[in-house]
């Protein structure tokens, strides 16, 4: 089983309509579980029409909470706290929101006023779609740990693809190269990178690049949008060449796109210009992950 | 008034908004030119848009303890108060994980024998500079390292002045909605929620709000951009839940390769300086 992993860095250059479409070419022959790796702005699902049938709670950190009638309001938790999480008054009160839950305040009062709280942070989802399992994932607005979400919902991936012996297991990244995509990347076979022919796209593509190599994970680029600016598309290319970095195909830029995903569908149902590029780049990329046999 | 402009889905024109309300705010009154803080960390693309003459440059982490061994007696109880397992006691050897740190000093603190010290584990950096009269901040988060939230707010707490006053603060934010965001909208008067008219689009505007609104408490407004793109379920939300769109900007390719070549809005659509002015004062009514 091989583990590939679409990411960006910037956001919104495609990484959920690339993936959606590749899960669709994917399964004509063979067999995928599919994990959605943005727990943040979980996407995936809106395309493919999954029916959940597995709901688990996620319980992130813990967060300390102040016992009004036990504070006696000296300070010493505001005092300690290096997150601006404590608020005072005639009982000091601890602000959920900005709590990291290291429970220094929790070690430092003097009269005991302070309980470290399990804080249900998020909720995880095992669904069928058509294209087989997706796992994925959402994280209550404002809540922190969504690396550790995100390395629970790829485990539990990867445990069924393997029950499942299936050939592919396939990640939906999120934006970034911060934790919650450390987590993502973590184990993958090979990293896609989604970009696209803009300064912003040149510029994280190269730190997305960068976070692969850290990490030891050969990596593709597919150029989206890509005759939107033939300047920076071709400097992309140059970037790529010079990096050894192979390029796995060019999507056109086409409104078809969002068509397809106002009607729920993948772009490559359709066989406008966009379907055509992903399916060739499907066949390297296929190359790539499985040499000749796959 | 703090203005942090976020939108949950990545790509829908944060960066775009961000950069150009500042380039106007300077125009209408160059007497109290904006500051402006690039609060993505992550992927920081204003400067290429805004390109700030670079003044001062200062690394940034968190302090992370280091163990005098000679004074270690490896009695476990900085492994036992680190909620995040980021130091270790094994035999008589203490092992930290940077990585793991948050840097809350409950080691040090706790430590008996007081054989804990703190240093820098530089995690990125921050730069400051202008762009004409614009005050520009911006942070950069090393590839390979997992958090943001420090950078972020280290960023907000090195370029926000207390006396600030009435001057324009524009935190433009990280995609998303989880802990860099949130560290981003914290202290800010309002959100400005940058979306587009899709259904990816809407679903990542609900989480946006339900941060900014829900869980913050800040007046929000919106701004669709790439109008006429995809559906109507975002002016359908807005208008349910009562959140004023006060912009739109249509798909034009004009504007996108405008903007794939490093133009702001207003270099590209002039008309925009007067909208995005008004749109300032528009938000400062919500407050």
């Amino acid at each position: 089983m091989k583990q590939l992993v679409i990411l960006s860095g910037k956001g919104g250059t495609g990484k959920t309509t690339v993936t959606a479409a590749l899960a669709h070419l994917a399964t004509q022959t063979q067999r995928v579980v599919l994990a959605d790796a943005d727990v943040d702005a979980a996407n995936l699902g809106l395309v493919l029409a999954p029916v959940t049938e597995e709901s688990h709670d996620f319980t992130g950190g813990r967060i300390a909470v102040i016992d009004p009638a036990v504070c006696i309001a000296c300070g010493r938790c505001a005092e300690v706290c290096r997150f601006d999480a404590v608020r005072p008054g005639s009982a000091y009160a601890v602000d959920p929101i900005a709590c990291e839950g290291c429970a220094a305040c929790f070690y430092e009062c003097p009269v005991q006023a302070i309980t470290m709280t399990p804080q249900r942070a998020g909720q995880w989802f095992v669904a069928t779609t058509r294209y087989g399992p997706l796992y994925h994932a959402h994280l209550f607005a404002g809540q922190e740990n969504s690396g550790k979400l995100v390395t629970l919902v790829k485990q539990m991936a990867r445990l069924r693809a393997l029950d499942d012996a299936a050939d592919l297991l396939l990640v939906d990244g999120p934006p970034g190269i911060g934790c919650p995509v450390i987590a993502a990347l973590s184990g993958a076979d090979m990293a896609l990178i989604v970009t696209e022919p803009t300064v912003s796209g040149a510029h994280d593509l190269a730190r997305a690049l960068g976070l692969a190599a850290h990490f030891n994970i050969p990596a593709t680029v597919l150029l989206n949008k890509a005759d939107l600016s033939p300047v920076q598309a071709e400097a992309i290319v140059a970037y790529c060449a010079a990096q050894s970095i192979p390029l796995v195909g060019r999507l056109p830029y086409d409104p078809a796109v969002a068509e397809a995903m106002v009607r729920g569908e993948p772009i490559t149902a359709g066989d406008g210009p966009v379907s055509a590029a992903l399916r060739e780049a499907w066949a390297r990329l296929q190359q790539q992950i499985f040499g000749d046999a796959p | 008034m703090k203005l942090a402009i976020a939108s949950g889905k990545g790509g829908t024109g944060k960066t775009t908004v961000a950069v150009s309300l500042a380039l106007s705010l300077a125009t209408a009154n160059a007497a109290s030119a904006p500051l402006f803080l690039d609060c993505d960390v992550e992927e920081p693309n204003a400067a290429l848009f805004l390109r700030p003459e670079i003044s001062a440059r200062r690394d940034v982490g968190l302090l992370i303890p280091v163990v005098d061994m000679a004074r270690c007696t490896a009695c476990g109880r900085c492994a036992e108060v680190c909620e995040y397992h980021a130091i270790t006691v094994i035999g008589k050897q203490v092992l930290v994980f940077p990585e793991l740190c948050h840097g809350c000093g409950s080691c040090t603190r706790q430590c008996p024998e007081g054989a804990i010290h703190e240093e820098l584990n530089v995690m990125g950096t921050l730069e400051c500079g202008r762009a004409e009269t614009i005050e520009f901040f911006h942070g950069t988060l090393n590839v390979g390292e997992a958090m943001a939230v420090p950078v972020i707010r280290q960023l907000k707490a090195w370029a926000i002045p207390p006396d600030v006053g009435d001057r324009p603060v524009i935190l433009d934010a990280p995609p998303g909605t989880s802990c860099p965001v949130v560290e981003t909208m914290r202290g800010a008067d309002a959100a400005l929620l940058v979306t587009e008219p899709t259904p990816f689009g809407l679903h990542d505007l609900r989480v946006a709000v339900e941060v900014a609104r829900d869980e913050l408490g800040l007046p929000v407004a919106v701004v669709v951009n790439r109008d006429g793109v995809g559906d109507d379920g975002v002016d359908a939300y807005c208008a349910a839940e009562s959140l004023p769109i006060l912009l739109r900007i249509p798909l034009e390719r004009a504007i996108a390769e405008g903007i794939a070549h490093g133009a702001s809005l207003v270099d590209i659509r002039p008309e925009y300086q007067t909208k995005l002015a008004e749109l300032w004062e528009a938000i400062a009514e919500l407050l």
